[in-house]
């Protein structure tokens, strides 16, 4: 017997996909309308038409972007205020932070001579940020603003959140009431108040319980806040995780002698994290994006040295590209979470299933 | 067993006990699902643990490693007394070898990391002889060759024969059996059962709750029955079936010997 041929080639494929019924062929000539209407236009308006190296004056009469408000201002949008001669200073650290990253993406490479990579890392760019040794001069945290701002406030934000959050957790699961009961309380308060009000309170009100003469860096106190308040998603996320695996797991580990802590870490978590893999990366992804909630307490983010140029009379109007440009970079950040964030999920259960 | 031998035994004195119990109960909460229990285990003895389901003898079983918590009377497991001594107990749990009737095995590690585990991180076993040790252990259970796979592509019989190897591992001084059959499919249970009665051979202390009563009259020293959280009737595998004195034990065996 022949195959059906209306089923081979781009033709067969457009007929059984496109226009198999009356509403499919409807709602296709719309789409493509739509399409046709709309993209076109917009390759024009960011390809073609577009101006990429001018003032803002000559920008002005163009028909298409004006992609000269990100070339022109491309330093301050990601390094805001630090200072100009040594802003190489906070890309060699977004660098290494980078390379950390891409380095500890691979599973291979956890183990323990890990933690001694990202503490020589950490040091690294802490001095590089910082200055004050080796020659290099030094720079006040105030002036710590754009890109590297972000991804210090995300960066360690989420990766001090992730195992408070899983404390949390298992203190909410404790058979020790005490336990039980500051796990509750502090997941359900952190709940009930959005990230803004910590960040106010950070801001404002925790510094009138210092003694005098005592701060603390404000960078830090906003840190702070979106640590506290990320772990308390996360542990409820974990509790779930938790909830999933089941008595004869806790029951064979006991059974071997293995005490709370071998039992947790080698039996219960490795199973119940890797269970909630995606709504932990939901709930980093949105913590991440959170972190522009910064700009309230006047620390100034990517997004906020983005709006400081825009608020410049020479690059007024031009907020859809430059808006384009920190969207893209977000969707970079979380894009490549959750690609990393799948990846793990497959490398994972490789093997594991019934 | 000797006549004296099993007059000491029965007095819950000698220095050969592996398990002693003394007068135990346990509640679940009203549920008084252990009333009075006294049993001793001789090292080398192999007990089977029968009665209908809700008598108490998984739960039974359970005290002995601590799983279930006893509320009243003692338990003695190698000389050490079960109290809320978390390190006694962890000592205990060590020695004593569990398999449970839905295997538990471990789904995110591989047979051989679920053989190595135990001795590793409880009893501090350098890495190549644990493993040496899995795979002798794997031989035995005729199982060697899966040894890289994960849990979840085994079959139910495959998953328990590594269960009992898990165990073995450990270098148990005493083996308990929950039920270790009842979950597999009837081609497999042969299997399962003639790794224990391997192991029986060799001369491990082994307490069995199972309603395989062809096993029970094969390799157990003593059948106990019971009903009601206590037991009723405990005696040879023999005079246990040819010869039942309580009514409630003649009533449980012609159900389930048809």
């Amino acid at each position: 017997m022949k195959p059906p041929v209306t089923h081979v080639g781009v033709i067969g494929w457009v007929k059984g996909n496109l226009f198999n019924g009356t509403l499919n062929s409807i709602l296709s000539i719309a789409t493509l309308y739509l399409l046709w209407k709309v993209v076109p236009p917009l390759i024009r308006w960011a390809f073609i038409d577009s101006v990429w190296h001018t003032t803002g004056k000559a920008c002005k009469p163009a028909a298409g972007a004006c992609w000269s408000v990100i070339t022109e201002n491309v330093r301050f949008i990601i390094f805001g205020f630090y200072p100009y001669d040594s802003q190489w200073r906070p890309l060699v650290a977004m660098l290494v932070l980078f390379g950390l990253l891409f380095y500890s993406q691979n599973r291979k490479h956890w183990k323990k001579h890990l933690v001694y990579v990202w503490i020589a890392g950490l040091f690294t760019m802490g001095l590089l940020m910082k200055g004050g040794l080796f020659g290099l001069s030094p720079v006040e945290s105030t002036k710590w603003s754009g890109l590297p701002l972000t991804l210090l406030l995300s960066v360690f934000g989420l990766t001090a959140a992730y195992p408070l959050g899983v404390i949390l957790a298992l203190g909410r699961r404790s058979k020790m009431p005490g336990v039980k009961w500051l796990s509750v309380t502090y997941i359900e308060m952190i709940r009930g108040v959005p990230l803004i009000s910590l960040l106010f309170m950070s801001a404002i009100i925790f510094p009138l319980f210092l003694p005098e003469g005592v701060t603390i860096n404000k960078i830090l106190r906003a840190q702070i806040a979106i640590i506290l308040f990320t772990a308390a998603y996360i542990a409820e996320v974990v509790r779930g995780g938790l909830q999933a695996i089941s008595l004869g797991q806790y029951e064979a580990a006991e059974s071997m002698g293995l005490n709370f802590y071998q039992t947790m870490r080698l039996i219960i978590l490795p199973q119940a994290l890797k269970i909630v893999i995606p709504p932990t990366v939901s709930i980093l992804i949105s913590a991440f994006k959170d972190t522009s909630l910064v700009v309230i307490i006047a620390l100034w983010d990517l997004l906020k040295t983005t709006q400081s140029v825009l608020a410049n009379p020479e690059w007024m109007g031009f907020s859809p590209e430059a808006y384009l440009f920190v969207a893209l970079l977000y969707f970079a950040g979380c894009f490549s979470m959750s690609g990393y964030s799948r990846k793990l999920e497959r490398e994972l259960s490789a093997g594991e299933q019934q | 067993m000797k006549e004296q031998e099993r007059r000491k035994m029965e007095n819950g004195q000698s220095d050969n006990a592996m398990v002693e119990i003394i007068e135990m109960h346990k509640w679940f909460g009203e549920f008084h699902v252990l009333q009075g229990i006294d049993l001793n285990v001789q090292k080398g003895e192999r007990i089977v643990i029968c009665g209908p389901s809700g008598s108490g003898k998984s739960t039974l079983i359970r005290c002995i490693n601590r799983l279930e918590e006893h509320q009243k009377g003692r338990i003695i497991v190698d000389g050490t007394e079960l109290t809320n001594n978390i390190k006694n107990i962890e000592k205990i749990r060590a020695e004593v070898g569990m398999v449970f009737q839905h295997f538990n095995l471990f789904p995110h590690l591989t047979i051989i990391d679920n053989l190595t585990l135990g001795p590793l991180w409880v009893r501090k076993v350098p890495k190549a002889e644990a493993e040496e040790t899995a795979m002798f252990y794997l031989e035995k259970v005729h199982i060697a060759e899966q040894a890289r796979k994960y849990p979840g592509q085994l079959s139910g019989g495959q998953q328990q024969r590594v269960a009992i190897a898990r165990s073995l591992c450990m270098k148990p001084k005493l083996m308990l059996f929950d039920e270790p059959t009842s979950a597999l499919d009837p081609e497999m249970i042969k299997e399962v059962l003639d790794v224990m009665i391997e192991l029986a051979r060799e001369g491990m202390t082994m307490l069995v709750v199972t309603h395989e009563m062809g096993f029970a009259k094969s390799v157990a020293h003593r059948v106990l029955f019971m009903d009601f959280g206590q037991i009723v009737e405990a005696n040879t595998p023999v005079e246990f079936f040819d010869n039942p004195q309580h009514d409630r034990t003649k009533l449980f065996l012609s159900q389930i010997l048809h």
